[in-house]
């Protein structure tokens, strides 16, 4: 634990390219990337799917098949096909952000999808029936319905990527992973776990970033059931 | 007026839901389909919005085929409300309410506007405005899903088994505040229910249908409790059809007894001296009946564990039914009837309930 608090607290970490908030940024960066890449692809694919009810097969051996994919390995065969056909950063930056895409993509494409799907047939049924068009029913009632789920995979992936972003240290790209491969290298121990411990912190800090986005995004209406205060208490009717 | 001319649905299966229905709803009445399980009555429902299409035949609301609109348009004009309410759980009571209004683009103060006074009207509590769905009882959902399906005042109205999901309390209570809103609208309404005595009560006509979706009666209450078609008729409405049917006939004037009573509170020698001898004593309170005491049974004083609250109370200018099942039920055999403010006003016998039914020349209503 010495170790640990004797390498961060040393001035000389916090500073420079190679330093504590650079490789934040950078792990940062990455994970951002990663997430906005998949969101945009599996958040649609999630609410087509849910929305339509095709396609559900696909889900989930997509799922299922995505998560039993190894990470490391992938990044590895990744690297030895793409590294010789790209230039500069983007050799081994490339290959770290597929692999962490296909990481992000199962836990968002099934919030999404499960999202819209659970919506109870009675309320769409109503939606439709009151005279909303097919879409009014998606942006105006299963969206807004789904949003839990939403987050919920969101988060789930953010997790799984921030901490795994590491790896991309392991194909010399920067980030929080440098520090645990350098720190290995160099039996450097305060230097590693000092590294673990700051993913952990981003990533419960980014955690707390989504909790509070959703508090705000997600109707009160849809949190889940607790007993009410006295003064919500609701005359018998 | 809606107008089923033919209709017929045949799903893809080879299931023949609804088979030559044929049939007219009036304007500004109760139609109620009944009948059980697979009759089609539901089908029936969601044909006249859309929500399923038609085989064949046609339908028509004041003689325009429903096939001319497009559905979207046609279901804003339809009031929808449906057995498990489908209240959006992210929207607010308001909101919910206001759902069709905002469709039909009239803007939030006029939608809103619409939402509150439909709260008030449909005797919901004003607190319960900014309330999501989640908060609500089920009586209060269904009330709700009512005022959301009235919020842009559509002529017409489908309900599909509104009030089968709450309690025979609850139900009964959205039943009567119903009725009560309809002698108010004036709406053409169509219901579908599995409750045979929902429907008598409901109705003002009432379309029983059979498995695969024929008609097999169309008739006001009275005349099918009084005249059922066929078997399949007589056996869907069940015992006591006799009794039942007295439900559709006002009371006359029947000969009123004023009783002795006592107060609650009051003690065992008031009420023994009240008795004279007789084996029950009627307990008023604030002038309203709460129920029988048996003088020799009581304590020092009548309390409230004391009371027999077997007996019903009638409405003076109520249905013979009501009449009768007081004094029937009364454990002194004298039926309580009370005013429309539920003040006591006398009692009477179920001999005196029957001269009056058997005084009735015409027999059953027909």
């Amino acid at each position: 634990m010495n170790l640990v608090w004797a390498w961060l607290a040393d001035p000389a970490h916090w500073q420079g390219t190679g330093g504590i908030p650079a490789r934040i940024a950078e792990h940062l960066l990455y994970s951002a990337l990663v997430l906005v890449l998949a969101a945009a692809v599996a958040v649609p694919l999630g609410l087509w799917i849910g929305h339509t009810g095709r396609g559900r097969v696909v889900v989930v051996n997509v799922v299922n098949g995505m998560r039993s994919v190894p990470t490391l390995g992938l990044l590895y065969v990744s690297v030895l096909v793409l590294a010789p056909r790209l230039r500069g950063d983007w050799a081994f930056l490339t290959p770290a952000i597929i692999v962490l895409f296909l990481l992000a993509m199962p836990p968002i494409l099934a919030g999404a999808y499960a999202g819209v799907a659970e919506v109870d047939p009675g309320v769409r049924d109503a939606a439709r029936g009151m005279g909303m068009s097919g879409l009014e029913v998606l942006w105006g009632v299963e969206i807004p319905c789904a949003l839990p789920l939403i987050f919920s995979g969101l988060r789930s992936a953010t997790l799984q990527v921030i901490a795994t972003a590491t790896v991309a240290a392991s194909v010399s790209v920067g980030g929080l992973g440098r520090f645990l491969i350098d720190g290995l290298a160099a039996r450097d121990y305060g230097q590693m776990a000092g590294g673990a411990l700051l993913i952990g912190l981003v990533a419960l800090a980014v955690d707390g970033v989504f909790a509070l986005v959703q508090r705000v995004a997600v109707s009160p209406g849809l949190r889940p059931a607790r007993p009410l205060k006295t003064h919500e208490a609701i005359p018998a009717s | 007026m809606i107008t089923f001319d033919k209709v017929t649905k045949v799903y893809p299966d080879g299931t023949r839901a609804v088979d030559g229905l044929s049939l007219d709803l009036p304007t500004g009445k109760i139609t109620v389909f009944v009948g059980p399980s697979g009759c089609g009555k539901t089908t029936s429902l969601r044909m006249i919005n859309r929500m399923i299409e038609p085989t064949s035949g046609t339908i028509g609301i004041d003689g325009r085929p429903t096939s001319s609109l497009d559905p979207v348009t046609l279901r804003r004009g339809i009031g929808y409300v449906i057995q498990s309410g489908g209240l959006f759980a992210h929207r607010t009571v308001l909101e919910n309410i206001a759902t069709v209004p905002l469709l039909l683009g009239w803007g939030k103060a006029k939608a809103y506007g619409a939402a509150r006074e439909l709260i008030e009207r449909m005797g919901l509590d004003a607190s319960l405005t900014s309330k999501y769905p989640a908060q609500l009882s089920g009586g209060q959902q269904q009330r709700v899903g009512v005022a959301r399906a009235l919020a842009a005042d559509p002529p017409v109205m489908l309900m599909d088994e509104p009030f089968s999901a709450v309690d025979p309390q609850v139900r009964e209570q959205l039943q009567d505040e119903f009725l009560r809103l309809q002698a108010e609208l004036g709406k053409t309404i169509v219901f579908v229910t599995h409750d045979i005595d929902e429907a008598t009560k409901l109705g003002d006509q009432v379309a029983v249908l059979r498995v695969g979706g024929t008609l097999a009666q169309l008739a006001p209450p009275a005349d099918l409790l009084a005249d059922p078609v066929d078997d399949f008729v007589a056996d869907f409405i069940g015992r006591d059809r006799g009794y039942r049917a007295l439900a559709f006939v006002a009371a006359p004037a029947l000969p009123i007894q004023p009783e002795a009573t006592v107060e609650l509170g009051a003690t065992r020698e008031q009420v023994a001296a009240v008795a004279a001898g007789a084996p029950w004593v009627l307990v008023v309170e604030d002038g309203a009946p709460v129920g029988w005491v048996a003088p020799e049974r009581l304590g020092a004083t009548v309390g409230r564990d004391d009371l027999h609250r077997g007996g019903t109370v009638a409405r003076v200018g109520g249905s013979l039914r009501a009449a009768l099942d007081a004094a029937l039920s009364s454990p002194s055999r004298r039926g309580v009837l009370a005013d429309d403010d539920g003040r006591l006003v006398g009692t009477v016998s179920a001999t005196d309930v029957l001269t009056e039914i058997e005084r009735d020349e015409t027999g059953p209503p027909s």
